[in-house]
């Protein structure tokens, strides 16, 4: 390696509209792969209560998007990442891989996860971040891809200490989800708003 | 591995949200600026993949989908280095692909353009970079497309790239056109990003090092992500 060595980051380009075939090619109708590598978020036996979170993405006219991918990345429900750089004395869930991928529906537009639900990350400065799962948009129509968070309603106590809620401050509704009932599983609802008064937050991270 | 931030990202190498002549993005872009995120663990870790993960076929577009004969088109191998900001080779990173066949059509239930699906051709591939953060892939050149967004716009037969780094700020989605294509200047999904150079970035050049002689031409693409900072005066990254 050279010392001084400064390379720039590769640009970005739109996913495009035919997305699902690289990346979920179930949805356009490929089958192809052995192995699809966005279906084992969280398996049957992970611990922690088990959640569906599900949602749509909505752009500037309030129609829903129906050719969105979407990663969710999550912690364990004890509050670790599957991942080294995790350090954090605490046990990983080898039932839970805490990564996924879908695609919103071609009709409906809705797109659903089912996981279970995150434990606490310690934050900076040693502060607990509320529980959250990552997400993480690419499409037609979005140059870059768009990164999010979303935060439970039934932890008011978490997000109100949460150091990044409380970054954005009276935008902070629009980064926690709606809890409802779907057949008995506690299901979280959260839509996306790309534009207008209830524009999501985004964040360059 | 060192478990530290990442540098960074200039926004200025990318594409804004908003590029009117690209008219998808008028109704899909924030208008609100991204707010900067204090990095934590949540984007410092990210999914891992191992080799394990990929069928033995699943870089090579030739084969991959064939159904008793191969897909009609240039037979092109593509093959570059990953790399952080740092220039250092970054190992075992997944790369997804996917492409239309050589007549510009994908193999996608949208898709309905005029041209033929190839019945040998799936247009979908994954790769993992070796231990110096070399890959490399076999398939067809794809053809140029329509697409609707002003008359007569044209995509320059390109492939479009997935990449994971080994934190979640290193995600990257982007494509790789081919040097020469006369529809480069035109194209209004390049044309987003405003920085000349940083378009050349993404034109691979013709590389006869590793064509294979009577059998396949080479395009080479090296893409970067982005590096992790040096972190020596400051307080390290609570948990990590
Ligand atoms: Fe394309």
């Amino acid at each position: 390696m050279k010392p001084f060595t400064r390379l720039r980051e590769t640009p970005s380009q739109t996913a495009g509209p035919y997305v699902h075939i690289g990346l979920i090619p179930a949805q356009a109708g490929l089958d192809i792969f052995g192995q699809s590598l966005g279906d084992r978020l969280a398996g049957p036996e992970a611990r922690g209560e088990r959640i569906r979170i599900e949602g749509r993405v909505l752009d500037g006219a309030g129609t829903p998007c129906t050719d969105v991918l979407i990663e969710l990345w999550q912690a364990n429900a004890a509050g670790k990442y599957d991942h080294p750089a995790d350090r954090q004395e605490r046990p990983l869930d080898p039932h839970l891989h805490g990564w996924g991928r879908t695609g919103t529906d071609f009709r409906t537009g809705v797109w659903a996860f089912e996981t279970v639900k995150p434990g606490s990350v310690t934050g900076r400065r040693g502060r607990p971040m509320a529980p959250h799962v990552s997400l993480y948009l690419a499409s037609r129509g979005m140059n870059i891809g768009l990164s999010t968070r979303m935060y439970f309603p039934d932890e008011a106590e978490a997000n109100a200490e949460d150091a990044v809620l409380n970054l954005v401050g009276p935008l902070r509704e629009t980064l926690i989800a709606r809890q409802e009932s779907r057949d008995g599983l506690p299901t979280y609802v959260f839509d996306i708003h790309l534009q207008g008064p209830q524009e999501t937050v985004f964040f360059d991270i | 591995m060192t478990p530290y931030e990442f540098i960074q990202r200039d926004r200025d190498q990318h594409p804004p949200a908003l590029t009117p002549d690209y008219k998808s993005t008028v109704l899909r872009s924030p208008r609100r600026p991204l707010w900067s995120l204090d990095t934590s663990l949540s984007e410092v870790t990210g999914p891992r993949f191992g080799h394990d993960a990929l069928g033995p076929l699943d870089h090579d577009l030739i084969l991959n989908y064939a159904q008793g004969g191969e897909p009609i088109g240039e037979r092109t191998i593509v093959h570059g280095w990953v790399l952080d900001e740092h220039g250092r080779g970054l190992p075992h990173t997944l790369i997804e692909v996917w492409q239309a066949n050589a007549g510009g059509r994908y193999r996608h239930v949208n898709d309905t353009y005029l041209a033929p699906i190839d019945p040998n051709f799936g247009g979908c591939g994954r790769v993992m970079t070796d231990e110096d953060g070399h890959y490399t892939f076999r398939t067809v050149k794809p053809g140029a497309y329509p697409f609707r967004n002003r008359v007569n716009s044209w995509r320059p037969a390109h492939i479009h790239f997935s990449l994971f780094g080994s934190g979640l700020a290193q995600r990257l989605i982007t494509q790789m056109y081919f040097e020469g294509d006369p529809l480069i200047p035109h194209d209004q999904i390049l044309g987003t990003i405003p920085d000349p150079a940083a378009r050349s970035r993404l034109v691979a050049a013709l590389d006869f090092d590793f064509a294979v002689p009577l059998d396949s031409l080479a395009y080479r693409f090296d893409i970067v992500l982005r590096g992790r900072r040096q972190t020596v005066f400051e307080n390290k990254l609570q948990g990590a």
